[in-house]
């Protein structure tokens, strides 16, 4: 089963010459692949694109069989929920704690605290923040910054997860720690695509690769 | 071993279950943007709340004039040669008591009619030495007046330059200047409501502005409009009710002092002349409503803009979605 479908897609900003060009590829359910390319090339294009924050200037995109131009604009969020994205920046909220900024997709879709608390906790302590997690985002590393951001997009159990450069900001021995989390995460059902330029990351998978290129895309895989 | 070790990992996790503390607000607390907001809020309520103040105080003393004007009229006698002023004034006020309409005469004496020539002469004259012209006061009932050209003619019959005053031209006058006074005054609470309404609608979006990465935040972890609208919008209506009833409160007791200061102040011409034309600056029951309504009007138009403000970088976050080029905008 195809979880998101790219047909002829085409990108271009304003009047500018096009960043994407001709993208036809899907991710199956239960995939792993890597996004790969030189910087410049259209990964995070491309990512946001995947994370319905960009509708593509030509072609067609359907996620979780449905057409995204035909999705209303109320219904995005409910799409969202079941897409998690870890930003290339981040994107913590610094006035709340590791702990809240994890449990904030469960807390704006309602959900009472003492459901999910424990959850919480336990996917903190598989991250290895267990003792971080009453710390605000401004007293941590870049590393533990990065696994709160992969925490937050993992806390509500995605159908796929789209990572940017998720182990930029990490030594080798945390990136592979990180890589066996998305194993781990993929071996329960959940589709990864991770955006990196990390070779020594991509050779420790048997993934596909999908190489951006002067706005085109290869696959091998 | 194992199952120490696992009591152990249930131990710190029930240690760290208990440590969760209630969760923080997603819109942060004050921040320097808020802060500010909540100053701008508190001026321009005490601002509107103070004109309110004082366009009521004005409605008040113009209905008090027109009121007291229209219920007395005065009989004035000139002193001439050979007339005895206190029998003349006498007559009068007798020939004035006789018609229907008329309920009450009184007779301002020599040293009533000093005093109010006391701001023009001093308090050093000799009334006796000086030609001045004496005064009766009649009451009459509003609701029945006497016949005016009867009584002056009987008046002017009986005392020869007596003059009826009955206060018409002056009336009309004082009401004209009263409605124009409140005109005045209600153009300018308009002109200060409209500049709260739009410094306040303008403060709010600038303190809204450092939290649009907050909304995009909340926006892409799956958050709802309606839910990301709420949040806000919560947090800047307590943030305006909270300075437009500091706002509010400072108004109303600044005219509560000054009433105080007016009543303690010592009596002398300027303060009875303040008094009688401006009465007391003790507010009355509408302006209490009206600084009352001014409160949770800034409260709704707080909150109803910060609502505005959420949902259009919402939309400008879709918008986005529809055209790339406008990527600059989030």
């Amino acid at each position: 089963m195809k979880l998101i479908r790219l047909e002829n897609v085409g990108v271009r900003y304003g009047m500018g010459p096009e960043i994407l060009r001709d993208l036809t590829f899907d991710i199956p359910k239960n995939s792993f692949q890597f996004l790969t390319g030189p910087s410049g090339a259209g990964k995070t294009t491309l990512l946001r694109l995947l994370f319905m924050s960009l509708r593509p200037t030509r072609g067609s995109i359907s996620m979780f069989g449905r057409d995204i131009l035909d999705i209303p604009r109320d219904e995005l969020p409910l799409l969202r929920r079941r897409t998690g994205i870890v930003f290339q920046d981040f994107r913590l909220l610094n006035h709340l704690s590791t702990y809240e900024n994890v449990a904030l997709p469960l807390r704006v879709r309602g959900k009472d605290e003492s459901s999910y608390r424990a959850d919480v906790i336990e996917l903190l302590e598989w991250v290895g923040l267990g003792e971080r997690m009453h710390v605000r985002p401004q007293v941590l590393s870049g590393g533990e910054k990065q696994r709160v951001a992969i925490a937050r997009a993992l806390i509500d159990r995605p159908e796929i997860l789209l990572a940017d450069e998720p182990t930029g900001n990490v030594d080798p021995p945390m990136a592979l720690r990180l890589l066996s989390l998305f194993k781990e995460l993929n071996r329960l059902g959940t589709a990864v695509l991770i955006a990196t330029h990390d070779l020594t990351l991509m050779d420790r998978v048997d993934a596909r690769r999908m190489v951006l290129s002067e706005g085109h895309i290869d696959i091998y895989d | 071993m194992i199952d120490k070790v696992s009591k152990k990992v249930q131990n710190a996790k029930q240690r760290a279950l208990g440590r969760i503390k209630a969760p923080t607000p997603i819109v942060p607390p004050a921040n320097l943007s808020s802060k500010a907001l909540m100053v701008v809020v508190i001026i321009m309520s005490f601002l509107a709340c103070l004109t309110l103040g004082f366009v009521t105080l004005i409605q008040d003393a113009s209905k008090t004039w027109q009121n007291q004007i229209s219920q007395e009229i005065t009989i004035q006698i000139k002193p001439l040669e050979g007339r005895n002023m206190e029998d003349a004034l006498q007559l009068a006020k007798r020939l004035a008591l006789e018609f229907d309409g008329t309920t009450d005469a009184s007779i301002i004496d020599k040293e009533a009619t000093a005093r109010l020539l006391e701001p023009w002469l001093g308090d050093s004259f000799d009334i006796d030495e000086l030609p001045v012209p004496r005064l009766v006061i009649i009451t009459i009932d509003k609701s029945n007046p006497p016949d005016f050209d009867t009584m002056r003619t009987a008046l002017t019959d009986a005392i020869p330059d007596a003059y009826l005053d009955d206060h018409r031209t002056w009336a009309s006058r004082l009401v004209s200047m009263a409605q124009n006074t409140v005109f005045i005054g209600i153009t300018l609470l308009c002109l200060v409501l409209t500049a709260t309404i739009l410094t306040v609608v303008f403060a709010t979006r600038g303190a809204m502005s450092v939290n649009n990465d907050i909304i995009e935040v909340l926006h892409f972890v799956g958050a709802e409009s309606a839910f990301i609208a709420r949040e806000f919008q919560g947090h800047f209506l307590l943030t305006g009710l909270y300075g437009a009833a500091i706002g509010g409160a400072a108004a109303a007791a600044a005219f509560y002092a000054t009433d105080l200061f007016q009543e303690m102040s010592v009596a002398n011409a300027i303060n009875d002349q303040t008094s009688a034309l401006f009465g007391s600056f003790k507010m009355g029951a509408a302006g209490y409503f009206g600084i009352v309504v001014i409160i949770f009007t800034v409260a709704i138009l707080t909150a109803l803009t910060t609502r505005m403000t959420v949902i259009r970088t919402i939309r400008d976050i879709d918008l986005v979605r529809s055209d790339p080029s406008q990527s600059d905008l989030v």
